[in-house]
Order: C-alpha cells, then structure tokens, then sequence
C-alpha cells in the first residue's frame, strides 16, 4: 500500500457512494441490534431487491447513531431524515417515502439539539460508515494520518503533536497524554533504540456501570483505534500491540477481528507498513469479566496469562510493563483522538476546549434523561447543557437531583452545581472525577445512601483480594450502608463508616481501593441530611428503602 | 553506574542514614534497629506489599508508601512512626481480625504467632469492627499436614515458598475479593495434591495458625524459618 494507493481506494469508494440517489444507514451497534435492527436491515434489503431499486438506493449498516433511546434508528441520507424506532414492517413505508414526504410518524424531530449541540471527533464516522469494511473508512481520510506520520515525521516530532494537542488521557485520570507517550519513548536502559521491545497496549475493559462509549466506539468505528495505535506504536517505538477487550462486547471482538483482518491485508497493519520499515502486530486479548482488569497492572498481568491482581506501582508500565517491557497503554478514546489531531494538527486540537482540558469528552448519557445514548462534547461545556439540552431534561416531570460521573470510583454532582463546566480540574473540585465518560442521571426518586450502597456492593464483589483495606474494607462499609438503608443504623456507625472511607482510601494498593469510598464521600457530602433522616427519623426521603 | 555501587542518604525518622540505591526502605530500617511491622513479608520471598502494615509517609509524596518495595532515594525523608500511620496500622489488623475466625485461645500457633505479636506490638486490645464469622473449612487431608482457611490473612507466603523456593507451586489463591482462599493444585484435597512435595516449607514461613503440623495442640506448633535467608545464601553462591 502506497499514499496513492490509499487515496485512490477512498476516491473509487466515494464515488460509487455519490452514485446512488439514496443512502439507508441503519444503526447496527449492540443497543439497536437488541431491538432487532438487523431484521430491519436485511427487510430493507429485501425490499429494495424486490423493487428493483438496487441503483438508486443503497442501505447498509452502520455503527452507533447516538441515540439509543430512540433504536432502532435508520438514517436516510442526503437528506439527513432520521427514523426512531423502526421495525422490520416498516421497510416498505420508509422506501416508498424517499422520493416524498418523511413519515411523520416514525421520523425525529430535524435539528434536535442532542444532534447540532455536539462536536464528533472521536465518533465522527459513527453511524457513518461500515465498520466491517475497510474502505468506507479510508474514504474517510483514515489511515491517511498513519501514512503522513510514516512518510513525513520521526517519532519525536509525532509524540511532540500529540504533548502540544494538550491531549489528556480518555480513561479519567487525565494523565497527560503526550508526557506518557515521551517517557515510553525514553524508557530503554542501556539498550539502544532499536533494540528495546516494546509493547502498545489498548485498554477496553469498560466496567463501569452504565458506560458503553468504548464498546460503541470499537463496534462503530473499529479502525480508528487501531490506526491510532499504530501511530502511537512509531512515537515510542514498538512492533507489537494487544487490545485488552472485555468478552461480555461480543461484537466489538468480531468487527476488531474483521478490522484487524482487513488492515494487515490492505498493508497498513502488520508487517512493513505503507512500504516503509515500520512493523505493528495487533492481537486480542480478551478479558474474563473482572472489573479490576480495567487498571493498567492488573491488565498487564492479565495479558501475561497470570490472576489479574495490580502490583505496586512505580515501576510505572512506561518502565517495566508487559514482560517486563517498557509498555504505551492508553484508553480506547484516547487512541480514537490521535489521528484525528495527526490530520488536522495540534493547534486545532487544542482550541476545542478549556485552557487545562482539551479537546472533546464522549459521554453515555443513561439513568433519568430524556435522550440515553452516545454523546460527544467539548470540554468546558456545562453539565446542564449536557443533561438538558442534549439530554433532554429529565422525564415524567420530574426533579433533577443528581448526575453520577466516574462510576464507582467517581461520585455525584448535585443540581446547584449544574452550571459548572464539565473539565477534569473542575469535576475533581466538586468531589467526583471526569472518569472514563459514565454519566448517570438520577431523579427525586433516587435514594442516594441505596446509590452509595449499590455503588459499594460493586467494589466489593470487584475487589480482587489482595491487599487487606480494599478486601475487608469494602466489605465492612457494605454492611454498614445496608444497615443504614434498613434503618437500622446509629451515629456511631456513620461515623464508623467516615472513618473507613478514610481507612480505605488511604492505605489501599491500587486505584480501585483508593478510589471505592468516593461514592460514598461525595454523597455524604451533599446528601448528609438523607443518611441521618436514615438513621434517626427511620425515614428514606425518596421512599426507596424499605425501612 | 552499578546500584549496588551508588550511595545514597536519607533521612528516617530524623535519622540520617546512607544505604545503596537498590535499597528497599525497609531494608535500610531493618539494617539500623528501625521496626516496620509487617506481615506478608519475609526476607528471601518476592515482595507483594498486600498487607499495607509497613506504609511509611514520605516527605513531599501525598500517598503513603509501603517501606517494602519503594527504593531509597537520596534525600528521601521518611516518617515510619507517626500517630496516623500508628491508627492505620491497628485499623488494618483489626480489619484482619473481624475476616475470619481468629480465637487466640484455641489455635496451635498460640503464642507463637506473628499476628498475635503484631496485636501486642500495636497495642490493639479490642476490634471496634463487627466480625464477619464466615463459614470456612478446615483441609486436614494431608498426611503431615493441615490448612485451617478459619486462620489465614491471605498474606501468600505458602504461595511464594512454594513457586519461588521449592519450584512446586502446590499453592495459589483463588476467587477474588473477600472469597479469596488460598488452595493446593486444582482445588483438590491437600493431601491428594500431585505437586505437593511435603517439605513443609509453606508450614514453616506461615504466620498464622492457618497451615500447621498434625499432632499439635493448642499453643504447641513452633516454627522454623531462618532456612530461607539459608538457602537463599547458598544459591547465590552456587551462581
């Protein structure tokens, strides 16, 4: 594969797409494939068969549209028509209204600000292309990034773009990015360069309760990742990758696969990439459901075929990662940015965004909102922008109380806050993190110690076990909370339970220790007055426990 | 430059002290008199720092770090003793204490355990956390040996001995979280164990009552373990 050769692939795949009249997407990512979009696929098809309309009106599937709330979802382009909830009857409707009207009926609202209030980078070919093939996605621009990196840049020059994008790491602590990247490149003892292996990890092991954006990105836009690795592997100088993906995404396993099939195949993956020296080997690795397999330790381990248990960091991965290596591991949406800032540069990048966060943030908008689904944003824009604009506001009239950010290591905002834009520095301040992109909405009939409780029931059962704090801890605030929601609690126990959450947090091995009081902590701070309305008027204000 | 051949000086505990840079923190305390305590580990094993006893505060490092696998640095300034560190301690070995069944009064290692020691050692006379009393079992199908899992912190000593001296790896853990149990071969019996090769070094470098030999009642079961710091002498030497 050469530069030209690339290009042309991405002409020819263009024009024959401007050549149809009419373009069907239909979403098929994993939320509208459980309403059944693929039947609706395959009866579009079927129809169009049927009617002869094979020339003029094209369907396929594509990844994720957004809004998940409204699956299955069909867009029709270019007239930009939207169809919610269709079923696979209603093939015969949507062809023969091509040429018309919309269905009033079954089409979106144009202009829905959850559509023009966002800013895709990271998903711009979401519900675009195919992700199964290869060519939709070079008709993109992709790979384009890759080939201009191997043709006209050295590593250093790549991991200086990526520092001065201010990219930040997409898996919610917000490390620097291109500061990572610097120190695996530095990372080589006494070795020279050339002969230091090295290893490029991509962190999918999603766990966080109600956040999909990994999976979804994987499933729609497969590719993407996978370049991006493949440039971060030239910038630090490895030959080999893994993608660490949780076996619970079936999906994004088969079209990685097809993905990874496709790009050695096409020459811009694998050996001698784009004609030049450059070798990158990607592989699968697949995770066996444990949430703690999420931190870079534990994953490493994984990988290496051991239990998956965090050890002690330093030495950090950048030194002695896989077998020992020095080892790259980023977030999927981290690696999703990169080629987009390769293309369009580091200034452009760093304009979106606020002066210390930069760039884009994908959340899974889910709980007590209006429109649950995938949303990319910029950073700096407020919370209630996200929930009620985008979002929708929260259903059946009721009360916003509470957005849930970071999962069980993140904590909750309440509504005075709302108008506090969303960066990392700023959702630290308030109590919560950034996180990997979950964000929970809940209502007036959320109860928030049963929220703290469930919370804390996920980071016991999650606990690997091995250090004392995390392991009994967890277990020992668990009960506490129980006790409090059945009304059964004293003082004393709330305090017992503050001064476990300091315990914990404090004296715990990795992350998931040190960071599992944090729903607790944040609701505590401000909820108190629903823990002692527990405790001593044995009342749940949002008459949720059963006391 | 060699580590081994670099010095450094820090400070502990407003001590000044000069260690090599491959130092652990806790060498260089246990080289002058300063005591960490600890429980998982035990000089001549890997380091795993799972037991969180011997955290120390490091000047200018927010987080506490555990003195048993952060090397020295020079200018370090180390607190080992401090009324934090002092309430952390006791609040984790109570933490031990409510896991499982630890009854002093009729455990063979009585007297003779490292976890008991350590009680005294930090003065903790009472656990202010309720007791989780779960249900776990007692594996006396070994002919020289017993496992009682009512005794055991996890510490994985057995598990070290046993894959990093003796080269069986009889021991591992599994499950995960507050189900984690440490267990012989595929979880069969110990004494139908196929890799076990009854040398006894797991019994010997357990802290607790939890592996013990047969025959011994209560407060009767000593332990011999300075014949790792030995062996592993003597294999440095055979290189």
């Amino acid at each position: 594969m050469t530069r030209e050769e690339l290009d042309a692939i991405g002409e020819k795949e263009l024009a024959a797409s401007q050549q149809v009249k009419h373009r069907l997407n239909v979403c098929l990512a994993a939320g509208c494939m459980s309403l059944q979009s693929d039947a609706v696929l395959a009866s579009l098809q079927k129809n169009i068969k049927e009617r002869g309309l094979e020339h003029e009106c094209h369907v396929k599937g594509v990844g994720c549209l957004g809004l998940c709330k409204a699956g299955p979802l069909v867009a029709v382009e270019p007239n930009g028509v939207m169809y919610q909830h269709v079923t696979a009857n209603e093939a015969n409707e949507i062809l023969e209204a091509l040429d018309a009207e919309p269905l009033a009926q079954l089409a979106l609202e144009p202009a829905l600000p959850f559509f023009n209030r966002q800013t895709k980078i990271s998903l711009e070919n979401s519900g675009v292309i195919d992700p199964e093939r290869i060519e939709e996605y070079i008709a993109q621009g992709g790979y384009a990034a890759l080939a201009q990196v191997l043709n006209e840049l050295t590593p250093a020059q790549v991991v200086e773009q990526v520092t001065r994008s201010g990219l930040r790491g997409r898996g919610g602590a917000g490390y620097p990015t291109g500061l990572k990247w610097s120190t695996v490149v530095k990372a080589q003892g006494a070795q020279t360069r050339e002969s230091v292996q090295k290893y490029v990890i991509c962190n999918a092991d999603e766990g966080d309760p109600g956040a999909f954006m990994d999976r979804s990105m994987l499933e729609s836009d497969p590719h993407r990742i996978l370049e991006g690795m493949a440039i971060a592997a030239y910038a630090v100088g490895a030959n080999q990758g893994y993608i660490y993906v949780r076996a619970e995404y079936p999906l994004a396993i088969k079209r990685l696969k097809i993905a990874i099939r496709q790009a050695e195949r096409a020459g811009v993956l694998g050996s001698a990439i784009f004609a030049s020296p450059f070798n990158f080997h990607v592989e699968l690795r697949m995770g066996a459901g444990a949430f703690v397999c999420g931190e870079e330790t534990a994953l490493i381990a994984s990988i290496e075929g051991g239990r998956g248990l965090p050890r002690i960091r330093p030495p950090y991965p950048a030194e002695y990662g896989l077998w020992g290596k020095p080892t790259l591991i980023n977030n999927v949406e981290t690696y999703a940015l990169v080629p987009s800032i390769i293309r369009n540069g580091s200034e452009w990048f760093a304009n979106i965004g606020t002066e210390k966060s930069k760039g884009t943030k994908v959340f899974a908008l889910a709980g007590a909102v209006q429109n649950t689904g995938l949303v990319e944003v910029p950073m700096g824009i407020t919370l209630r922008e996200i929930i009620f604009d985008i979002g929708g506001g929260i259903p059946d009239g009721k009360k916003f109380k509470a957005v849930q950010t970071g999962g069980p290591s993140g904590g909750c905002v309440p509504k005075q806050f709302l108008d506090k834009a969303v960066d990392y520095e700023t959702l630290t301040q308030l109590g919560t993190i950034m996180g990997s992109g979950g964000m929970i909405v809940m209502d007036e009939t959320s109860c928030m110690v049963d929220v703290a409780r469930y919370f804390m029931e996920f980071c016991m059962t999650e606990s690997c076990g091995k250090c004392v704090p995390c392991r009994v801890g967890t277990v020992q605030m668990y009960n506490l909370l129980t006790k409090i929601t059945q009304g059964e609690a004293t003082l004393d126990d709330l305090a017992l339970l503050e001064e476990l959450c300091d315990l914990v947090r404090n004296t715990s091995l990795c992350g998931l220790g040190q960071a599992a009081p944090n729903p607790v902590l944040s609701t505590l701070r401000y909820f108190r007055e629903e823990y002692v309305a527990h405790i001593q008027d044995k009342k749940c204000p949002a008459g949720v426990c059963k006391l | 430059m060699n580590p081994q051949a670099q010095v450094t000086t820090l400070k502990i505990d407003d001590r000044e002290i000069s260690a090599h840079a491959d130092q652990t923190i806790l060498d260089v305390a246990i080289e002058n008199g300063i005591e960490i305590p600890t429980l998982c580990h035990l000089e001549g094993l890997s380091e795993v720092g799972a037991c969180r006893l011997c955290l120390v505060e490091i000047q200018g490092t927010p987080k506490l770090q555990p003195a048993c696998v952060t090397r020295v640095r020079e200018g370090m300034e180390v607190v080992t003793h401090s009324e934090r560190l002092q309430k952390y301690r006791r609040f984790i070995l109570e933490l031990f204490f409510t896991e499982r069944n630890h009854i002093c009064s009729v455990c063979v290692a009585n007297g003779n355990c490292e976890l008991q020691d350590m009680a005294t050692t930090l003065g903790m006379d009472h656990v202010h956390y309720p007791y989780l009393y779960p249900n776990v079992p007692v594996d006396a199908s070994h002919d020289l040996f017993g496992l009682d899992q009512n005794r055991c912190i996890l510490c994985t000593r057995c598990v070290r001995v046993c894959a990093e001296i003796e080269g069986a790896h009889t021991w591992d853990v599994r499950g995960h979280g507050i189900d984690s149990r440490v267990f012989t071969d595929f979880n069969e019996p110990w004494g139908e164990s196929v890799t076990c090769t009854s040398c006894g070094k797991c019994v010997n470098v357990c802290p607790t009552g939890a592996l013990f030999k047969k025959g011994k009642s209560v407060g009767e079961m000593s332990r011999k373990i300075d014949f790792l710091p030995y062996l592993k002498k003597m294999r440095e030497e055979m290189k």
